[in-house]
Parts: C-alpha cells; structure tokens; sequence
C-alpha cells in the first residue's frame, strides 16, 4: 500500500468513526439542551441552551409526585436485583456443583425458557395475580421477573472458575454446603455479581411492558411509566418530558460509568 | 466403604436440589405454568369472562384478521430489514475498532455502546421529539440539501417504518459490537499475519478468516436480535403515540403482533382466548427461526 492510499483509509476511517459517535451520542446531548429549552424550541428542532430549565422542572413536579415515582422504581429495582441474585447464584452454583442427570435436565428446561417471548406470558400472568390480589401492588412487578434463566446461565457458566480445592478444603474442615456458599463462594464471586447486578438492575429499571399491565393508580407508577404517559399526551410538553427522560436515564448512567468493566464482562461474559 | 459412599451422594443430591429448588420454583410459577396456560387460553373463545372451547376456531380465525396479517407482515419486515443492517454496521464498527493501533479507540468504543445503556422508553421519546414534522432531523437534512421536502415520519407508512428501523438499530448496534469486539480480541492474530504475507486482501481476510471464526458469536446475536425484533413493543408505542394511546403508526404501518397482543387484551374488550392465539404465533416464529438459523449457521463446516 503507498502513502496516500494509506492516508485516505485512515481519514476515512475516522471520519467515519467519528461521525458514528457523533450520532450515538448525541441523542443525550438534544436530550440534556432539551431539558433547557420550551416545547416550541424542542419541536422546531432548537440545538442550543435555552432559559426555560426551571419552568420545565416545575411542569413536572406539577404534572407528577416526582419523588414518590421515582422512589417506587428504586424500590421495585433493588428488591428484583437483589432476590434475582440471591435465587440465580443458588441455582448457579448448585447445578454446576452438584451435578446429577435429573439436575442436568431441570437445566435444560430452564434455558428452554430464554426463547419464551414475554408477549405469551402476559396474560396468563395477569389472571394470576388477579387471583393472588396484586394486581397493582409492585409484587406484581417484582415476582414474574425473579427466576431469571438468563442470570442463573451466568452464575453457573462463572461457577466453573470457581476453585474446587476451596470447596474441597472447606468440606475437610467440617463446614456445610450452605456455609461454603455464604462464606466462601459468595465473597470469592464478588466480581460476578457485581456484573450480574448491573444487567439485572438495568433490565427492572427499564421493565416498561408489565409494569404498564399491572400498575394502573398513580401513587404505584414508575418513572419509565411517567415519561411515556408524558410524552404521549395530545400536545406533549417536551420540555417536561426531557427532564423526566433524564430522571429515568440517569442511574443507568451512572451506574454504567462507574462499572464500566464490570458492565462489559457481564454483558460478554456468559458467551465465553 | 460402599455405603458411606452412597449416604455421601446421598447428601450431595439433597444439597443440589435445595440450591436449585428457589430458581426452578420460581420458573414452574411464572414461566410454564403461564406458557401451558397461554397455550390452554389459545382453544378458549368468547370475550371478558364468557368464555368457551372453541377448538380450532382462533386459529382459523387468525387467517381471516387482516390486522393479524398487517401484524404479522410488520414484525417481519422489521426483523428482515433492521436485524442484518444492524449486525453488518455492528460487524464493520467492531473490525475498525479491533486496530489496536487506532487513536481514541477507547472513546468511541464508550461513545458507540453508549445508546444501549439508555431506557427504552426514554429513547423512544427522544426520537420522536427529533422525528417531528419540522423538528430537528427533518431541518437538519433539508439544510444540508439531502431532501427538499420535510420527510412525513409521522404520517406516512413507509417512512414511519424507516424511523422504527433506525431508531432500534440506534439503540442495538453498540450493543451487538461489544460481542463481536470481545471475540475477535480473543483471535490469535498471527494467522492474519500469515495471510497478509501470502498476499490476501483485507476482503479476503475478513471474510475468509474473520467470519468463519466468529460464527459463533453471529450466531448468538442473531438469534437474540431476531427474538428481539419479534418481540418489539416498547419503542412502536412510545414513538407512535397519540390517539388513546393506540400507538399503530399511520395506517397501522407499525402495528407489531405484541403492540396487537396488548390491544387485544388490554384496550378493547378483551378478548384473551384470541391474543393468547396470536401470542403463540410469536413463541412458534421464535423457535423456529432459532432451530432455522441454528442449522444455516452450522451446516456450512
């Protein structure tokens, strides 16, 4: 290859890197400057700050109870993540541990359910908790999505580096099944279901679909469920949309900045 | 001897199954029992709670629906359009970025994955906000002479498709790149080496050496985008929005089988027995196509 051939495919590739970045961020930026500017300068399509931040805030704090909504999906995301894990490194490490032909099969079942589109379940789903009486209460959120098939994949695919002369040592010095867990594995996994709380906990937050089935008074509401109830009046005020649209994308940010690492390794992880 | 060993096993079953017993408790609640249900519900005809056994009527039923049709041909042409467009960039994007040698690669990377780490509904709004009529990507692209009209991505059915497309693939791609970028960090990279110096070019390489190699990880990005696609819901309603909340698109053009699915059930009268029907439409495309692209992407060793 001569120099300039060489050259170009260097401009061209950055250039066309660039203008890939440009576009995958820049929907954060429109969102940030929109949260600044009145519905009319959003829908004429206004890229700049604008004055109107506070009166935005205000709109929403008026259309909706801000800290209550936004209380309710915290709550409904640390309960799902934290049973989520607990239940899938259980099955995780029991079905990689205790290996046997009838478990293997159970197995299977579950990873069997990955391909069950969340469309066929709904409203069998819904009948249920009619029956149960939860039908707008957030346990009606939280219960269908704790046995997660996906999450206990991950667990057990990560159990395999998990050292057997660990469990070995501790089996010799007299310690039960259920100590080894808490005590050894548990700790020794840290870093796994530091990503599989990740994924869990972005997944509940951004749970849209069932949420809308069974919450229906207001004070039980989501954020995710606030935004798009905003956004889809007749004659939304984009402004206050952009501020709620900020509230619900930024703990997934945050979250997502700060384990970036452990972000990826959990997104890739379970393929390896 | 042989005794302690089996009372050791023994021990070692009891112990396997109350690991796993929460997990598979859980799944048998809400997972089989709805799907046996669902499946169940599907032979059930009538609306609300007049409801009988219908047989095959939902069925026969489903061939006489032209909005179960229109669903079903959306859903489709979703998934065939936007799931290769989207691995091919995610592909071509992963490759740049393999260059170890590149500037930035860091940043982009992060800038490139960021979309999937925003809400689904809060991207859909941003979308739309940007989509309107004389908003901001329709001045932007009559400003730099690309169109001479303001495009109707709102109001017309082929273009409110396009803009379904590009706004999944906005939110997926980035995602599906940190696959491919994990798997082609992890290929020895003297066999490129090799074939450079045996003069193969940079085509050749990618889809002689590249491809073949990453076939496993195409493989498993196809089949969960494909489940994905099937499955669209949140962002067609939160786009599309507007009129009691039908969210269609104009002349049902982004009607998908779960925003049908939903309407059915949960908008009109509902009429369980019949979604359920359609809902089941979706689980028999989703195996299939999986066990299809399972195969295809196999038989080629």
């Amino acid at each position: 290859m001569d120099r300039l051939t060489r050259g170009l495919t260097a401009f061209f590739t950055y250039a066309f890197l660039g203008i890939m970045a440009f576009l995958s961020v820049f929907p954060f930026i429109w969102m940030v400057l929109g949260a600044t500017n009145t519905s009319i300068d959003i829908i004429k399509g206004k890229v700049g700050i604008g004055t109107a931040l506070l009166d935005n805030i205000r709109a929403f704090n008026a259309a909706v109870d801000v800290p209550l909504v936004f209380w309710n999906s915290i709550k409904i995301a640390l309960i799902s993540t934290a049973l989520t894990l607990i239940v899938a490194s259980l099955a995780g490490y029991g079905f990689e541990v205790f290996r046997s032909k009838y478990r293997e099969r159970v197995y299977s079942a579950i990873l069997l359910t990955l391909m069950v589109p969340f469309a066929a379940l709904m409203i069998p789903l819904f009948v249920m908790m009619g029956k149960f009486g939860l039908i707008n209460t957030h346990w009606a959120v939280i219960l269908p999505t704790l046995g997660s098939a996906f999450v206990i994949f991950y667990f057990r695919q990560s159990t395999k580096a998990f050292p057997s002369e660990l469990r070995d040592a501790a089996r010799v010095d007299g310690l039960k099944e259920w100590q080894i867990f808490l005590l050894i594995y548990v700790p020794v996994m840290r870093s796994t279901y530091a990503a599989a709380f990740i994924i869990v906990f972005m997944a509940s937050w951004n749970n849209y679909l069932w949420p809308l089935i069974v919450l229906q008074s207001n004070e039980m509401k989501t954020i995710t469920l606030v935004v798009s109830s905003m956004a889809s009046a007749y004659y939304p005020d984009f402004g206050a949309v952009m501020v709620s649209a900020i509230l619900a994308t930024l703990p997934t940010l945050i979250v997502f900045f700060v384990m970036q690492r452990q972000f990826v390794q959990g997104m890739t992880g379970s393929i390896k | 001897m042989a005794s302690a060993n089996r009372g050791l096993n023994r021990y070692f079953d009891i112990n396997g199954w109350l690991f796993v017993a929460p997990a598979a408790l859980l799944i048998a609640i809400f997972m089989v029992y709805p799907i046996l249900q669902s499946l169940w519900m599907s032979f059930q005809t009538g609306r609300g709670m007049m409801t009988q056994f219908g047989g095959l009527a939902n069925i026969r039923r489903l061939f006489d629906d032209p909005m179960f049709m229109l669903a079903l041909y959306n859903t489709m042409i979703f998934f065939i359009v936007q799931v290769p467009v989207m691995l091919t960039l995610a592909l071509f994007l992963a490759s740049l970025l393999d260059n170890p040698n590149l500037k930035f690669r860091g940043l982009i990377r992060t800038a490139i994955f960021l979309p999937c780490v925003s809400s689904l509904v809060g991207y859909s709004v941003l979308f739309k906000s940007m989509f309107v009529q004389d908003g901001l990507i329709n001045s932007t692209l009559v400003g730099l002479g690309i169109s001479d009209h303001p495009i109707p991505w709102m109001t017309d059915p082929f273009w409110a498709r396009v803009l379904i497309i590009i706004a999944i693939t906005w939110r997926w791609t980035g995602y599906n790149m940190i696959f491919f970028l994990a798997a082609l960090q992890n290929i020895d990279k003297s066999i490129y080496e090799a074939s450079r110096i045996d003069g193969v070019p940079a085509w050749g390489r990618f889809f002689h050496l590249t491809v073949p190699m990453l076939k496993p990880v195409i493989l498993f990005t196809v089949v969960t985008s494909t489940i994905g696609t099937l499955q669209l819901f949140d962002e067609v309603r939160n786009i599309m929005t507007s009129d009691a909340g039908a969210a269609t698109g104009p002349s049902n053009s982004a009607l998908t089988l779960s925003v049908y699915i939903y309407n059915l059930t949960f908008k009109f009268m509902p009429n369980m027995g019949y979604a359920a029907t359609v809902s089941y439409v979706i689980v028999v495309a989703v195996a299939l196509l999986a066990v299809i692209q399972f195969y295809a992407l196999r038989e080629k060793d």
